[in-house]
């Protein structure tokens, strides 16, 4: 009982502190650009620090530990794609980004096409990649806190999403974008120290030596040396390998194209600074994949398959809690019990920090997009009208968010994030890319990428083996399953570009080509970009 | 927010709201330059580590015996080729960030200097 009391009470001083922070940023949110940007007065580093806190997932911390723990070699593909798609955000994506736009993704498509027709795409495209991400995470922190409470009850789960919910409704409705960086900033440096505790008393136990470790985990696996080698959770049959490949692409492309991570780009000052974060942001989410590493494969040599592996019963989420106990001193001892609940309260930050972010997307394309760009095109609408709506739509999403979340606990939440990378892979990547570096791209092209992407991604994951046919789908005894991959990058991904293309070359629209001339010298030099604003 | 009334309006009125600095700007022998340069470096690199990337998830998939190479004790080819792709990373962002620094940087802040100057002579401002 006192060990749940230790877990409770961190888990509410990780409450408490964010809310404090939020409640002192609040008092420095005052115009739309303080809500959307935070004043784009962050630093680099702030920044960076922030993107990896919205970035660095509970499916990251828990998932990709808890798949090394439990299919060994195959978890750290996950870890590979995450990372390497940093490059794509930071050579072609953020810099230019940050001098085209001002708040939200559609922002730089509006800037030479037709507002209402991209910035509705666009903003459907937010919602949709959000609400699937923000699923994941609020599955995963029903599970979490069930399970660390040692109650598998759905009451406490649902409790928990609910509560979860009205947290992130929180963080954005007061604080706006500067209460969301702070909560971002804060967890990612919990997380950071959290894990870099666990991975020294870790390799502790194997002298530092990385080669006993592997060799430890391969022999506790009961899997010997194939537990250190690709295949075995994609298998070998040739579908797997093409599900995987598919995977690999929607992983490296999705993040560029995630709204949360687009949206981060506007905190800073410059496009300079837009660079500096990413690459601090590279710095920190590579070294924590590398631990996650350690995390995972030292979950596999010191923990009891029983408690891992769900094939014999156990919980692959809970590897790295578990771990922490472990490498504490065991369960029962106090050790193990501090650093238990320690562990749960940072994934529990993580978890918070990151739904923020996705709400924070979402609710300001509605705001901006939607009601300002769409609804009210021909009006003027004033920053405190605009930030109202934003702040409503925070309230609308987090219900839409808490309701589905609650029958969606059924799905998988590696799955729901691999489909959130998917779509934006998909469909807003290309409209990026393509608007970025073709004179000739229009509304007709971005509309047309962006709807086809989603619909295509979405749709394919419907006629999978997701939902039907086999006895881990979402309804097995049904069988529409004429799609054979779980994961539709390989085909919606280059559908999303084709689509791009097709939808250009048949529309014409001059006055796009002729706005991409400022388009283009603004992307590049900054010359008459947002700057910071000042108090 | 003077420069939202600009955002809202149509596709067919961009033109209207175009700034003739951007036209001079654009045409400059320094714009040509930071282009060229910042695609002569962004446009191969993306395509290097795409296909190093591929590389990496084919090899995985097809090429499990030489993945399975043991190199020095329990550590793989499949870990070291990993690993090496976080070095890769590492090292693309770290060689972006210095060329960006010393070869694209000051021709950005010029032209985004005689964009200062320029503007205020047209009385007007880049919007959207």
């Amino acid at each position: 009982m006192s060990d749940q009391f230790l877990t409770t009470f961190l888990f509410l001083s990780v409450v408490a502190l964010t809310v404090g922070i939020t409640f002192w940023a609040s008092r420095q949110t005052k115009t739309a650009t303080d809500f959307y940007s935070g004043g784009r007065s962050f630093s680099g580093f702030q920044n960076g620090l922030a993107i990896g806190g919205d970035y660095m997932s509970a499916a990251s911390f828990l998932g990709i530990s808890g798949a090394i723990a439990v299919y060994g070699y195959d978890g750290f593909l996950y870890s590979i794609g995450f990372l390497v798609a940093w490059l794509v955000a930071l050579l072609l994506v953020a810099e230019m980004l940050r001098n085209a736009g001002r708040y939200t993704m559609a922002d730089q498509l509006a800037f030479r096409m037709n507002q209402r027709k991209v910035r509705t795409a666009a903003s459907v495209s937010t919602v949709v990649v959000s609400i699937f991400y923000l699923l994941a995470q609020m599955v995963g922190a029903g599970t979490l806190v069930a399970l660390l409470l040692g109650v598998d009850s759905e009451a406490i789960k649902n409790i928990t999403i609910v509560g979860v919910g009205v947290l992130m409704i929180f963080y954005v409705v007061v604080g706006g974008m500067k209460g969301t960086t702070y909560v971002q900033i804060t967890k990612a440096v919990l997380l950071m120290l959290g894990s870099a505790l666990i991975v020294v008393l870790v390799l502790a136990k194997f002298d530092f030596n990385l080669s006993s470790l592997l060799g430890a985990a391969a022999e506790n696996s009961g899997k010997g040396d194939a537990f250190l080698q690709p295949g075995l959770q994609y298998g070998s049959t040739l579908t797997s390998q093409i599900d995987f490949l598919s995977l690999g692409l929607a992983l490296v492309l999705g993040t560029a194209g995630l709204p949360h991570i687009l949206i981060r780009f506007y905190t800073v000052p410059t496009a300079r600074d837009a660079r500096k974060s990413v690459l601090w942001a590279i710095g920190l989410i590579g070294a924590f994949y590398l631990m996650t590493l350690v995390l995972g494969f030292g979950a596999a040599a010191l923990l009891d398959r029983e408690a891992v592996d769900p094939a014999v019963g156990g919980n692959q989420n809970l590897a790295s809690p578990l771990l922490a106990e472990a490498v504490g001193g065991g369960a029962g001892s106090t050790g193990g019990a501090v650093l238990l609940a320690l562990i749960a309260a940072v994934a529990f930050a993580t978890i918070l920090a990151v739904v923020a972010g996705l709400t924070l997307a979402s609710s300001s394309s509605v705001a901006h997009d939607l009601y300002k760009g769409v609804l009210k095109k021909d009006e003027v609408v004033s920053e405190k009208d605009e930030v109202r709506v934003a702040r409503i739509a925070a309230f609308a999403i987090g219900a839409i968010a808490i309701v589905l979340s609650i029958p969606a606990q059924r799905l998988n939440i590696a799955f729901l994030v691999a489909l959130a990378f998917a779509v934006a892979a998909s469909a807003n990547l290309p409209a990026i890319i393509y608007n970025m570096f073709w004179r000739r791209f229009n509304t007709r092209g971005a509309t047309w990428s962006i709807y086809g992407g989603l619909i295509s991604a979405v749709g394919l994951v419907l006629l999978s083996p997701v939902m039907s046919s086999l006895p881990t789908s979402m309804f097995p005894d049904a069988d529409f399953a004429i799609f054979p991959l779980n994961n539709p990058g390989i085909v919606s991904i280059p559908l999303g570009f084709l689509l791009g293309y097709i939808g250009t070359i048949t529309s014409r629209e001059p006055s796009a080509e002729e706005r991409f001339t400022e388009l283009e010298v603004r992307a590049l030099t900054g010359a008459g970009a947002e700057g910071a604003t000042h108090h | 927010m003077r420069e939202d009334d600009a955002v809202t309006t149509e596709a067919p009125d961009q033109a209207a709201r175009h700034d003739p600095v951007y036209d001079r700007l654009h045409e400059s022998s320094e714009f040509t330059e930071l282009r060229k340069r910042y695609r002569g470096f962004v446009i191969p690199a993306t395509v290097a580590f795409l296909a190093w990337y591929l590389l990496y998830v084919f090899m995985s998939n097809w090429a499990g015996g030489f993945m399975a190479v043991q190199v020095v004790g329990n550590i793989n080819v499949a870990l070291v080729f990993g690993l090496l792709q976080f070095v890769t990373t590492f090292g693309l962002a770290f060689m972006y960030s210095r060329y960006s620094n010393a070869r694209l940087d000051p021709l950005a802040r010029n032209l985004e200097q005689s964009y200062r100057d320029q503007a205020g002579t047209t009385g007007k401002r880049g919007q959207a």
